[in-house]
């Protein structure tokens, strides 16, 4: 057997090795299987919803049952039956929504634990976890079942909440800004979301104010057959800052699971938001492509404000499907928006990723990096607009789109679209494809990094401009994520 | 320590596979530096490929062993750890990452292969920097990308400050000399010879003789057509200066 077989084949004994897929035995309660505009008043009754939000859902339910499927991604999805799936779950004794630490499920707690997740404020405040603290709000299936550090953050004035008691508690921002940016009928998974959303976190950071500590969200699925709806809301006031991460798990299941959710963000004049995603959905099985969670996400931020930015980075590396376009609408003047992106897909796993760019205002600046891996028998695809408007006056939008291969079974590919109406704007776009050489892996090996050592180590540097904007709190375990993902991609 | 046995090896190619070794046989005792030297095409490349375990060349007689062990037997990063350097004619690129962050890896790697604790990056900070010191090497090399825009000379400089570093039982240099100034060359060299100990073995492998000025050969080889058809003292060095090779092609035919 040569060096390359035989690692394939030990590595192919290990793959799929996704170390996040465990199942937590947790007594739930769901809605009964299927959609209708029953279960949609059944999960607004759950959350004791007032009557405009049922509303609102009620009209999106109604507009999503005659909205086609968007087909133009290079994505093969096999038909998705909406009334083979769950629309609630919840681990009974949660159902009320969010609590204090200490009235979790023990249980749960166990499974953040496992999954890195630091829960417990008075210990890591007390440096026991040694690492900076990090509020976390904390959704498993379809409800919030903590947020931590919500007392400290008040103490500032900034929210930070689930969603559903952000309807309950702030119901005038959340009238005001929940789906302005992003309108129920944007799109078919958006406009389910807008249906059937269960949970999700709301921040809202008042004016002049810097949150004091990064906030996240960890999305956990658990439940066979369920699917996971959450909203995100992110309102940051005149010049204020936030850094907002979020991190997804799921159990290894044979079915696939549906995950859409909505992502809202927000910039007054001079306000900063940073947004940060680490992906890993459970891919599906590494040789068959069973199984695995359909991820798609409508995510899109608003620089409202003179001067204000919105940064995107996210590492994606789970998921059997992508259909993730994380965009600026840049209608402030000078404001600024980034995109920041790796994409990793493997065994059968498919992605198309990208952003749109949307130049409204005077001397708006945009900035995409992206870097997709593929690998095994998988398919990567970057999909990006930059668009420039008649009154974009001095629009710059600067591209890098790089794409690295793993093998000779999966693909690349890339798809750029340009339009500008205005003729001062400043375009540049810059795209590269390579493949990891034979040379660079035996370079590594000799100086005695095994294959796989030597593949993260290659994938790593070759995403390092986009990894150095993660906070570095989650840049160590994305790049171990990024070795991880890469496991059995030699062949 | 090293015992190189009736080793024939062929490279796979498009039209099937060629063999470019034809039974090679070397014996390098512990602490000697031996020289191969041969004219392009005569294997010498292939020779060091072979040795370190590179995938696309395959042994189909013979046998190579260090300290009694099969080297044949193990993965490339086997033969490192087990103490089988290759100084590489040409150092590959890795844009992205960054020097430190390549030896620490590959420190502790090996460490880990051979049973040790690993460094931590306090411990392998240190480590570089009085290796770069001892060699004259200036360590912001050290923040830069592995080979990313080094100059010919910086690249084999870097070769041989990962040497020291990792501190080989078996160093291989495959033409270390190609494409050095003067200078460069001698700061190699002196790297090369400031490592040299009772316990460790050197297989130097050149086209010209220049190399042979600065690290002294125990024993030169001849290479031509894929086989050893000399082996002498240093002076053979200075013969195949004065000749050239044509001799030995006509031999080898």
């Amino acid at each position: 057997m040569s060096i390359s077989e035989e690692t394939i084949k030990t590595v192919a004994d290990m793959a799929g090795r996704y170390e996040a897929g465990f199942v937590t035995d947790i007594e739930t309660e769901k809605a009964p299987k299927g959609l209708s505009e029953d279960i949609v008043r059944f999960i607004s009754a759950k959350k004791n919803e007032p009557e405009w939000m049922l509303e609102w859902r009620l009209k999106a339910y109604r507009q999503w049952q005659d909205m086609p499927e968007p087909e133009w991604a290079k994505l093969k999805i096999k038909p998705i039956d909406y009334q083979d799936s769950y629309y609630y779950a919840a681990p009974k004794d949660h159902t009320e929504g969010p609590q204090s630490l200490e009235d979790v499920d023990p249980k749960l707690l166990e499974t953040y634990e496992k999954l890195g997740i630091p829960l417990r404020e008075q210990e890591i405040l007390a440096g026991v976890q040694n690492r900076a603290p990090v509020a976390v709000d904390v959704v498993f299936d379809s409800v919030s079942v903590a947020t931590t550090f919500k007392e400290k953050l008040k103490e500032v004035g900034v929210i930070f909440c689930s969603i559903s008691e952000a309807i309950q508690e702030h119901p005038e921002l959340v009238k005001k800004y929940m789906g302005s940016i992003v309108p129920p009928g944007d799109n078919k998974h958006s406009c389910l979301n807008s249906a059937v959303f269960t949970d999700g976190s709301f921040v809202y950071i008042p004016p002049g104010v810097r949150c004091p500590m990064e906030l996240s969200t960890y999305f956990r699925i658990n439940e066979l057959n369920t699917g996971q709806f959450e909203r995100t809301l992110i309102i940051a006031d005149k010049g204020s800052y936030v850094s907002y991460l979020e991190g997804c798990t799921a159990p290894m299941r044979d079915e696939n699971q549906l995950h859409a959710a909505v992502v809202e963000l927000i910039a007054l004049d001079d306000a900063e938001i940073k947004y940060s995603t680490v992906q890993n959905w459970y891919p599906g099985d590494f040789e068959t492509g069973k199984g695995g969670i359909y991820n798609f996400v409508t995510k899109r931020g608003m620089c409202e404000g003179r001067n204000s930015k919105i940064s995107w980075t996210q590492v994606e590396t789970g998921s059997a499907i992508t259909w993730k376009y994380p965009s600026c609408i840049l209608k402030g003047d000078n404001s600024q928006g980034e995109f920041y992106s790796v994409a990793i897909t493997n065994g059968r796993q498919q992605a198309d990723t990208g952003t749109k760019m949307i130049h409204l205002g005077k001397n708006t600046r945009s900035r995409i990096i992206s870097k997709g891996i593929s690998a095994g028998k998988s398919n990567n695809t970057y999909r990006g607009l930059v668009k420039i408007l008649p009154k974009a006056e001095g629009a710059r939008n600067f591209t890098v789109c790089d794409s690295l291969l793993i093998g000779n079974q999966c693909g690349a590919h890339t798809v750029p679209y340009i339009e500008s109406r205005n003729k001062s704007a400043n375009l540049e776009h810059e795209a590269t494809t390579s493949k990891i050489g034979e040379d660079q892996l035996f370079y590594c090996m000799q100086r005695g990094l095994s294959e796989e050592e030597a593949i993260a180590l290659i994938v790593n540097g070759f995403a390092r401009e986009v990894m150095q904007h993660l906070p570095m709190e989650f840049a160590v375990e994305a790049q171990k994520l990024v070795g991880i993902s890469l496991e059995g991609s030699v062949g | 320590m090293i015992k190189v046995e009736n080793l024939h090896a062929s490279v796979k190619a498009d039209d099937g596979k060629a063999e470019i070794l034809k039974g090679i046989s070397l014996d390098i005792p512990a602490g000697q530096v031996h020289a191969i030297m041969g004219p392009n095409g005569s294997g010498k490349s292939t020779l060091s490929y072979v040795l370190a375990g590179r995938e696309d060349y395959e042994v189909t007689q013979g046998t190579v062993k260090m300290d009694g062990e099969d080297l044949l037997d193990m993965e490339p990063e086997e033969r490192a750890a087990a103490g089988l350097f290759l100084a590489f004619q040409y150092p590959v690129e890795i844009p992205g990452v960054n020097m430190s962050t390549f030896l620490k890896t590959s420190i502790n790697s090996i460490r880990k292969a051979r049973g040790e604790d690993e460094l931590d990056a306090l411990g392998i900070l240190k480590l570089i920097k009085s290796k770069c010191a001892e060699l004259g090497i200036n360590d912001d090399m050290m923040k830069r990308a592995v080979n990313v825009g080094f100059s010919g000379g910086e690249k084999k400089r870097n070769e041989v400050l990962q040497m020291a570093i990792l501190e080989p039982k078996f160093c291989v240099l495959d033409e270390t000399d190609s494409g050095l100034d003067i200078d460069a060359l001698k700061i190699v060299a002196d790297g090369v010879n400031k490592m040299r100990s009772p316990d460790r073995s050197f297989l130097v492998i050149t086209h010209y003789q220049r190399l042979l000025d600065y690290i002294k050969p125990d024993v030169v080889h001849v290479l031509a057509g894929g086989k050893i058809v000399k082996s002498g003292g240093p002076e053979l060095a200075q013969e195949l200066e004065d000749k050239g090779y044509a001799e030995f092609l006509e031999e080898a035919a």
